[in-house]
Formats: structure tokens, C-alpha cells, sequence
């Protein structure tokens, strides 16, 4: 009996090995076709993670770019004993926050003022205005912004300012006006798509909810507080915790090219990635560059992973991973 | 008149909205006119929407120089096309395996695909890898390859419209008559991915013409390899300089087509500007599709 039953249980295994040999071999063309992104992913994503290493080393080019001595984390109590990783980190956050904020309030209430307008082609001719400046390179951008502010031949100084007798106003070289400048700027760049993404959330709202309230009497300004924001609620919180898990990021395209990299700027448009760029391209400076590149790359990861976390408790399909 | 007694909502939509969209294309109404104004009444009057005179001169100019702005455009479609179709062929068929659910390995397959959605180890580190290992500095695959050719997101998006917008019942036939998974890939599946492939392309596609960080990073300033946005940008990095060093054009060692003047400047940035607004009814339709798409994911 006993041995019968081994030998089954033997033979089941070889089948099962088998199969599970053949159901390889059928999936290896598989295998071969996701080789190519893999390749990259290896090169693009992967790779980089060794070059991370350079934060926690001496950088020794007779020694080779790789191989300087470890340090631990002396670059890192470097980075931080200036005043500079202050700035980037608190302008980051700042920047962040107001673009969210902000953002978030004026993109909604255009997209609720749109979503009263009845008249298609009206709609349209909105929606494809304000979409054409995010299709613009930020490079092109900042010849926008030069011909407004340039303190010589700018717009504001020339038409706007002279007429009224206001003395012109050297733009690039005033840090106070930047953070309106910016918010204008990163507005007037994303309010076209931030538009069209309410407005796909709105048309979702079942329409007989408004039918239903009308037939009640209700005013517009009780539908919009007990039918559409309720039922945009999920999506703004949403936004808003994937936007805060991205809070040490910035769009360096905003912040290197709109103030033109000017260096009187430097207090009030310096982000990590804009400190990052210069530390390594400008300065040369691969080692802080690295320390700083680290310290975003983990700091983003735990904010990210939060926020993924946060908003899985609050609704599983929206996760992001 | 069912709507009648929300008319005033309707109004300040209407109101706003136009506010909106004058402000969106007002600043491209200034370039444009700044660039067929005459060079001197810029210098004395600044750029203005009503120039005392009209001039064809920047346009000129521009010809003349198409040596260096016609090499960009060459090397700007070229990276584009290399890019897009490399992309979005890679992501499709990574896109494609991972939607295969009896594939063995398929979640580790996964998480090394999401794990680089999570974390990244940043530009420099990756500066680093693709100067010092790869040497990618002053070639075009410096343009091509870092960052832009293909990530998780779109690879995710591949496999969630192969898995739910293909018709099972289809993959099952194309089974059954023994069709091999790469021939059912390309003769059925891809036949029917239109929409997903446009929705991934179109994006990329502008991704890399309106890339100028590329550039940026892995050319150096006498590359021969400069996109149209590479050259905006290196304009921008001159009058930078200048102004830092408060150098006037004539000693700052830097060519007047290395600096060119006020008028000249804003028709660069038109013609950096012309191929993107004439694809731009094609370009918003799937950018709105995918966005509409990524937004009903779940």
C-alpha cells in the first residue's frame, strides 16, 4: 500500500514538473518580449540606485568616481550645516503647499463655473485655449515671461508702467514678486489639463441627482454644496494626498526657467531639484549634488508611501502601487 | 428656458472662462507680434502689442541661420520618432507579458516594474551612470534614453487595457487554434490597441519635443547635437551670462547667433512654437483620452 501510494505521489510530481516545464517553455517568448523594457528599466531606474553611493563617499577621481573612500554620513551633516539645504527644503514645501492649496480651490471653481456653461462649441473653445500653454515646453515659456517682465524691453515695464509714472521694475533681480510670479506662471501652465480632469469627474455625477434637486426647488448654490462637491469629494482628497506625497518634488522646468536661473533669485526660486542641478552641472559639486539627490529620493519615498497608504485606507482602487 | 433661473451661474462661467482663455493666449498674441516688430522700436518702446513698425527682418535673420535651427528641427524629429516608437513599443510589450495572468513569475515581474514607480534614485545618480558607465555625454542617445523613453505608468496602463478592453473569448479562439502568445500579441491584440497606443504615444511624442533637460544635461554648449529646444535654452543661458557678468554683446566673446537680438529671440520661440499649435487638435484629443482613461482606470 505504502509504497503505492509514494509511487503516485512520485509520479504526480513528475507530471506536475513537466507541465510546469512545458508551461515555462511556452511563456519564454513572453519572457523575450518584456526583455527590451527590462534592459532599460535595469539601465534607467535600477542602476542609478548603485550610483547613490557617491553620497556616502569621498569623491577621489584618482581613485575612480566609484570607488572613494566611505564616509557615512559626514556629506550628509555637510549638506545640512549651510543654509542652503534650508532654503531649497523650505521653498520645496512652500511652493508645494501653495500649489496645492491654491490650486486645488481656483482649478475647482473654474471647473465648476465650466460645468454651467450649456453651449458645446463655447466649451470647447474654452477647454482648447486654456490647454495650449501646457503643451508649450517651459523653455518657450520663459520667452513669454521675458517679453512681459524684461526690465529693459518687458511688456509691464514699457506699456503698463510707464503710463501709469511707476519707476520700472527690475523683475529678475526682486525676489519678492517670485512666489505670485511662480504661482501665476504654474496656473496659467496646468489650469487647461486640471480643467479637463474635474470636468471628466463632474460628467460622471449621475445627472438625475440634479433633476431631482431642481424638482425640489433647490437653488444652484445647494446643488453644488450637497450633490457635485460631496460627490467630487473623494477625488480632491485623492489629488491632495498624491500631490502631498510628492511634496519634496518640484517642476524644475518652472523654477530654472521662468526665473531665468537668475542668481538674485536664488532665496525664493531654489528647490532641491533646481540646488541639485546646479550643485552637480554648475558647481561640480558631484558630491553634495548626490547627498542631495539621497535625501529627495528617500524623503519622497516615505511621503509617497504614506500617501499611497493614506489613501488605500480611503479607497483601494485609487492606490497607486 | 428650463434653465432660466440659473442663467447668472451660466454668465460668470461664461465670464471667467473667457478671462481664462484671453490670459492663456495673450502672451502668445505678444510673441508673435513682438517678433514682426521692427528691432528699433522694440529697443525704445519695449514689446508691445501695437509696435510702431512692422519688420520681416527677425524672419530673415532666421532663414538665414536655418543651418543651425534646421539641424535642431532634424535632431528634434529624430528623437522624437526614435523615441516614441522605441517607447512606446517597449512598454507595449512589457505591457503585454504582464497582462498574461499564468505566467510564471509574473508578481516579482510586477514589482520590479512598480518598485521603479516608487522610488527613484534621482538625476544625479543617474547623470552619473549614464556619463561614467555608459559615457552618453554628446550623443544623441544622451537625448534619448535618460528618463523619457518609458516608465511604469505607461507600462501599467498597456497592461490594464490589454487585460480588460481585449475580448477574452478572443485570446481563447487564437488559443485554441494554437496560436503562439507573440503571434496572438501582434495579430490580434495589437490590431485592436489603436486607442491605448495613440494615448501613449501623443504624450510621449511631446514629452520629447519639448524636452530641453536632456540637453541640458548630457550635451555639452558646441554639441552639434542641439534639439530646437536646446538651442532656446543656450539662448537663454547666454543672456544669463551677460547679465551676470554685466558684459555688453560686443566683448562677451559670444557670436550675435549665439545672442541674437530682442526681435530675433521671440521668432526663434515662434518657430519653436508653430509645429506643436499645428498638432495641437490632434495632440488634445488624446491628451484628454488618456486622461479621461487613466481618470476610469478602476
Amino acid at each position: 500500500m505504502h509504497s503505492v501510494e509514494t509511487k503516485q505521489k512520485i509520479e504526480l510530481t513528475k507530471i506536475a514538473t513537466k507541465k510546469k516545464r512545458e508551461n515555462f517553455k511556452h511563456y519564454i517568448p513572453l519572457y523575450l518580449m518584456a526583455l527590451p523594457a527590462f534592459i532599460y528599466l535595469f539601465v534607467n531606474n535600477y542602476m542609478p540606485l548603485y550610483g547613490m553611493k557617491l553620497a556616502f563617499t569621498e569623491l577621489d577621481y584618482a581613485k575612480g568616481v566609484f570607488n572613494g573612500d566611505w564616509v557615512g554620513f559626514e556629506n550628509f551633516k555637510f549638506l545640512f550645516s549651510t543654509s542652503d539645504a534650508w532654503i531649497m527644503i523650505r521653498n520645496t514645501v512652500l511652493y508645494n503647499l501653495l500649489f496645492i492649496v491654491f490650486g486645488t480651490a481656483f482649478s475647482l471653481t473654474v471647473a465648476l463655473l465650466f460645468n454651467e456653461i450649456m453651449n458645446k462649441a463655447a466649451r470647447k473653445f474654452y477647454q482648447s485655449l486654456t490647454l495650449i500653454p501646457y503643451v508649450i515646453s517651459m523653455v518657450i515659456v520663459s520667452y513669454l515671461g521675458f517679453a512681459f517682465l524684461s526690465s529693459e524691453t518687458g511688456f509691464i515695464n514699457n506699456s503698463i508702467l510707464k503710463p501709469l509714472g511707476i519707476d520700472a521694475i527690475s523683475w529678475y533681480q526682486e525676489p519678492k514678486y517670485w512666489p505670485f510670479i511662480l504661482l501665476f506662471v504654474h496656473t496659467w501652465h496646468g489650469i487647461g489639463y486640471s480643467l479637463l480632469m474635474y470636468t471628466a469627474r463632474i460628467l460622471a455625477i449621475p445627472r438625475e441627482y440634479y433633476e431631482a434637486a431642481e424638482i425640489d426647488g433647490a437653488t444652484k448654490w445647494q446643488q453644488l454644496k450637497h450633490i457635485t462637491l460631496p460627490c467630487l469629494k473623494p477625488v480632491i482628497i485623492l489629488m491632495t494626498m498624491l500631490a502631498l506625497g510628492r511634496m519634496f518634488s518640484s517642476d524644475f522646468g518652472l523654477f530654472y526657467q521662468i526665473p531665468m536661473n537668475s542668481g538674485a533669485l536664488y532665496s525664493v526660486t531654489t528647490t532641491i531639484d533646481t540646488y541639485s542641478f546646479r550643485a552637480l552641472m554648475k558647481l561640480g559639486d558631484i558630491t553634495m549634488a548626490s547627498a542631495t539627490g539621497v535625501f529627495q529620493s528617500f524623503v519622497g519615498f516615505i511621503l509617497l508611501f504614506l500617501a499611497n497608504y493614506a489613501v488605500g485606507k480611503f479607497s483601494k482602487d485609487n492606490r497607486l502601487f | 428656458m428650463k434653465f432660466g433661473r440659473y442663467k447668472k451661474w451660466e454668465i460668470s462661467g461664461h465670464i471667467v472662462l473667457s478671462i481664462l482663455a484671453l490670459l492663456a493666449i495673450i502672451p502668445f498674441l505678444l510673441l508673435i507680434i513682438s517678433s514682426f516688430s521692427d528691432e528699433q522700436s522694440v529697443v525704445r518702446n519695449g514689446y508691445s502689442f501695437f509696435p510702431e513698425k512692422f519688420s520681416l527682418v527677425a524672419y530673415q535673420y532666421v532663414f538665414e541661420q536655418w543651418q543651425m535651427i534646421g539641424k535642431g528641427y532634424m535632431v528634434t524629429v529624430i528623437v522624437t520618432c526614435i523615441g516614441t516608437f522605441v517607447g512606446t513599443s517597449i512598454s507595449a510589450l512589457l505591457g503585454w507579458t504582464l497582462s498574461r495572468k499564468n505566467l510564471p513569475g509574473r508578481s516579482m515581474l510586477l514589482f520590479i516594474v512598480t518598485f521603479t514607480m516608487m522610488f527613484h534614485g534621482g538625476l544625479t545618480a543617474q547623470y552619473i551612470i549614464y556619463t561614467q558607465i555608459f559615457e552618453l555625454k554628446n550623443t544623441i542617445l544622451g537625448l534619448i534614453l535618460p528618463n523619457l523613453l518609458m516608465n511604469g505608468y505607461f507600462v501599467m496602463m498597456f497592461r490594464n487595457y490589454f487585460e480588460t478592453s481585449i475580448p477574452g473569448s478572443l485570446l481563447e479562439a487564437a488559443k485554441i487554434d494554437g496560436a503562439s502568445e507573440v503571434k496572438t500579441f501582434f495579430k490580434i491584440v495589437l490590431p485592436l490597441s489603436g486607442p491605448i497606443v495613440l494615448t501613449i504615444a501623443l504624450p510621449l511624442g511631446l514629452l520629447y519635443w519639448n524636452d530641453w533637460t536632456n540637453g541640458l544635461y548630457y550635451l555639452s554648449r558646441d554639441s552639434n547635437l542641439q534639439s530646437i529646444q536646446t538651442i532656446l535654452n543656450n539662448i537663454n543661458e547666454n543672456i544669463k551670462f551677460l547679465q551676470d557678468n554685466n558684459l555688453g554683446t560686443a566683448s562677451s566673446g559670444i557670436s550675435s547667433a549665439e545672442l541674437p537680438s530682442t526681435t530675433i529671440r521671440m521668432a526663434m520661440a515662434v518657430v519653436g512654437i508653430v509645429p506643436i499649435i499645428c498638432a495641437f487638435p490632434f495632440l488634445q484629443k488624446w491628451l484628454v483620452r488618456g486622461m479621461t482613461e487613466g481618470a476610469v482606470k478602476e
